[in-house]
């Protein structure tokens, strides 16, 4: 059965939901890819989502031993990304030196702590599908996270557009212009948070730093300002999604490393053209 | 002639360190509205720390700082201002026509002013980009354009907000003598308007456009202060090196702060003037 059929059989809803999920991300991973992008916090991003693993981890540590009994995962996920998002916010703010090293430290301790947890968990938790995604375990409740948190963003990035395009560009400048530059960056790196734990269901903690910045980085080739750049990394990101799910279901591979590669083939050729066209 | 033009910068008794370094120390000096300043002293002698206290940026440990008569913070809406580096990042894709448009923020608001939304057209917007000689760039790429062309860019970006006061930190860094000539037409174009301020690590000559010269730096048993010199034309410095004529400035004349005269001989018309 195609991916085509199989998105019409009453009988698997489930792959409904995935191509759901992929709709609903591609918002997310323009947008605030864009965003990511354009403030270059990539690293910073890649630090939250790592630190994750160590919330996952402490979850299902806690539900399995009883303690917490029904904890679901991502209530620690968002806990852990959220104190990430703070200690990663305020040290980039207040200390001007070290703060790689720190960035690093919790992207490394999170994840110790993730496995330390998973390994210690009575019966059996695979880490596997927390690093690299499993969109057809996507939940309806998944599904309603990410449709509000794409409204919120898109709510966001409207209202504020011309200040985050200013303390992207400039930000000393855009203090000069009353801009609360600091605020839109701890606020930038909040959402993020956030988007890194709702978007994992769909590629993994590991792989969604990728889709946040590869759709954006090959819409910056072609847009000529931010609102674009919104826009066509939004819809390569849904060409990607589409296509790495409809390849994954075709060759029975994990359709979260599918669009990633997608993403990265079309990012590395793009750069390569633009190079040799510059050369 | 007005005897009391209106005061565009004051700073008294201005105490300004960094960490256990004193960069200014009871710095004094005042620039009248409609001046052209020549803020100059070597690297590290405190010019920059100036300019970031006039904006708002940084907080003087002591003294006050006034623009227009109101604190800094409360003034950024008068002040335009032209860095001398810019953190940027070429891969950002925004138009020049955009770049200048930031110059119209204010805060969190999405318009201008109460009617017009920052996405439109505005006179100051057209204005600026007239102004700063960039009009015929304006649907250009930022990242296409050459550095002289980026620092005419950042001066229209500061105009658009049509401000009483512009800075410009070292505006005149890497740039080769054509870049540098249109720059101080298009600043030429602003003298009496707009109070412009030059910071620049370039002691021994400033444009002839100045009227103030303001040395920052240390002397015997003075760290960090700010003092008033006077200039004289400087026939033999070829034209186009300051874009336009140059003056020398004349490092073994302190003017004391209360003498408002101009920096030259030529320009004693205006030592009428005195500190209201």
């Amino acid at each position: 059965m195609s991916f085509f059929q199989a998105l019409f059989d009453p009988s698997m809803p489930f792959v409904r939901n995935a191509l759901l999920a992929g709709v609903l991300s591609s918002i997310l991973f323009g947008v605030l890819g864009s965003v990511v992008t354009v403030k270059r916090i990539a690293g910073l991003a890649g630090a939250i989502s790592h630190a994750v693993l160590g919330g996952i981890g402490l979850a299902l540590y806690l539900a399995a031993k009883g303690i917490l009994p029904g904890l679901p995962p991502i209530v620690g996920a968002l806990v852990f990304a959220v104190i990430a998002a703070a200690i990663i916010g305020l040290v980039s703010l207040k200390a001007k030196q070290r703060e790689d090293t720190v960035i690093n430290a919790l992207w490394a301790i999170g994840m110790s702590m993730g496995i330390l947890f998973i390994a210690k968990t009575p019966g059996y938790a695979d880490p596997m599908s927390y690093l690299f995604g499993n969109i057809l375990l996507v939940s309806r409740g998944d599904l309603i996270l990410l449709a509000i948190l794409d409204v919120v963003v898109i709510l966001l990035a409207w209202r504020g557009y011309f200040q985050l395009e200013a303390s992207a560009f400039d930000e000393e400048f855009a203090r000069t212009r009353g801009v609360p530059t600091d605020a839109v960056f701890l606020i930038i790196l909040g959402i993020t948070a956030v988007a890194v734990v709702v978007l994992q269901t769909f590629v993994g903690i590991v792989m969604v730093i990728a889709m946040l910045t590869l759709p954006a980085g090959t819409a910056g080739y072609f847009a000529k300002n931010l609102g674009g750049m919104m826009l066509i990394g939004s819809g390569l990101s849904l060409v990607f999604s589409i296509l790495g799910l409809a390849v994954s279901w075709a060759l029975d591979l994990p359709s979260g490393a599918v669009v990633v590669l997608v993403a990265g083939a079309v990012f590395l050729a793009v750069s390569a053209l633009r190079m040799r066209r510059r050369a | 002639m007005d005897n009391h033009p209106t005061i565009a910068v004051v700073f008294s008794a201005v105490n300004y360190s960094y960490a256990n370094l004193e960069v200014l120390s009871e710095s004094s000096f005042h620039v009248h509205q409609g001046e052209f300043v020549a803020l100059i002293g070597s690297n590290g002698s405190g010019k920059t720390t100036i300019l970031r206290l006039i904006m708002g940026l940084a907080k003087p440990d002591s003294g006050k700082v006034s623009i227009f008569g109101k604190s800094p913070e409360r003034a950024r809406g008068l002040v335009g201002y032209v860095p001398q580096y810019m953190n940027y990042d070429p891969a950002f894709p925004i138009s020049v026509e955009e770049v200048v448009k930031m110059g119209r923020l204010e805060g969190l608001s999405r318009n201008c002013d109460s009617t017009r939304s920052l996405s439109a057209s505005c006179p100051e917007l057209e204005t600026a980009l007239e102004l700063a000689d960039v009009a015929d760039l304006r649907a250009r790429p930022y990242k296409a354009l050459s550095g002289g062309q980026r620092r005419r860019v950042m001066v229209a970006r500061a105009l658009a907000s049509a401000p009483k006061l512009l800075i410009l930190d070292e505006p005149t860094a890497n740039m080769d003598s054509e870049s540098e000539e249109r720059l101080f037409t298009v600043l030429g174009n602003l003298k009496q308007s707009t109070t412009v301020l030059i910071a620049t690590h370039d002691t021994a000559f400033v444009s002839s456009l100045t009227d103030v010269v303001l040395c920052v730096g240390q002397r015997e048993g003075r760290p960090g202060g700010v003092l008033r010199h006077a200039a004289k034309p400087a026939d033999h410095i070829p034209a186009g090196l300051y874009g336009g004529s140059a003056l020398q400035v004349l490092h073994d004349t302190d003017l004391p702060d209360e003498c408002c005269a101009g920096v030259t001989e030529g320009r004693k018309a205006r030592a009428g003037r005195k500190t209201p």
